[in-house]
């Protein structure tokens, strides 16, 4: 025995893939929900209402003859003609 | 023959999933590796550039340098084929030879000396970080710069004039035409128009 002690610890040999799966697939999850909520009460509700708003007082026959007179459609024209 | 060509358009199918290039050309290196080394497996390596194998009654080209081997520090390799030094000097041969007695005899220094004949860089080393990244950038930046300064050459000197259709009173005719259709008159265009006083909402 000539030689001094000038080892490291032994590094962790096992279970790295678990212990990378129990730090990992948690944060991943939650960030995923998160996520979705943003987007659906971000993006989905809000424009769903605005659909809903859009169409409550809708008057199709009005719209169509103010499209009319703007002489936009080629098998009506406006009134005046 | 057919078994060669379906392994090498294997190996290429799963070389093509590498990640990274350096792995995809690991990918192939290794495989022609243990091809290489199970034809001559009967043959011990240090003996691969001098033997003479005799296959079918012909002779053998001679074995290149590149041909063999080579010696490469990868963390996803840590035993290369080949030690790192293959000439060794007398010093590193008689040391060579004490390392085939007990261990216990050598020192901490002859450790390191076997250690370095058989490795050039150590994990610690051939992990570290470099600032080779700032030149990248560096480089890539200039490189966009470069094309920057072609692009506004090419906006005066190369391309015609715009179309017609970009001119202002006729885009202003466009949006008009498109308010009066009603374009996307729920979360769009339309939608920010107030009709009634002819004017964008606030």
């Amino acid at each position: 025995m000539s030689y001094s002690k000038m080892s490291l610890a032994k590094p962790v040999m096992r279970g790295l893939l678990g212990k990378r799966l129990r730090f990992h697939l948690p944060i991943a999850f939650a960030l995923s929900l998160m996520a979705a909520a943003a987007f659906k009460f971000g993006v989905t509700e809000p424009r769903k209402r605005a659909y809903a708003d859009f169409y409550k007082n809708y008057d199709a026959t009005k719209e169509f003859n103010n499209m009319r007179e703007a002489g936009i459609f080629e098998s009506v024209r406006p009134t005046g003609k | 023959m057919y078994f060669r060509f379906i392994t090498s358009l294997m190996l290429l199918l799963f070389a093509a999933s590498a990640k990274r290039v350096e792995d995809f050309f690991l990918y192939i290196f290794f495989s022609f590796r243990m091809l290489a080394t199970r034809a001559l497996s009967l043959v011990s390596k240090r003996v691969i550039s001098t033997s003479i194998c005799v296959r079918g009654g012909h002779g053998v080209a001679k074995v290149d340098d590149y041909a063999l081997p080579s010696y490469f520090d990868r963390r996803e390799n840590p035993l290369p084929d080949v030690r790192f030094v293959t000439d060794l000097s007398p010093v590193q041969k008689s040391l060579k030879e004490k390392e085939k007695g007990s261990w216990a005899t050598l020192s901490n220094d002859e450790k390191i000396a076997l250690y370095r004949i058989s490795f050039k860089k150590s994990f610690a080393e051939m992990n570290k970080g470099s600032n080779e990244w700032k030149s990248v950038v560096a480089g890539m930046l200039f490189f966009i710069g470069v094309t920057g300064l072609v692009v506004l050459w090419q906006r005066k000197f190369v391309y015609g004039p715009v179309p017609p259709t970009f001119e202002t009173e006729w885009k202003e005719k466009e949006l008009q035409r498109m308010l009066d259709m009603r374009i996307n008159p729920v979360e769009g265009i339309s939608a920010k128009w107030d009709y009634e006083n002819k004017e964008w909402k606030k």
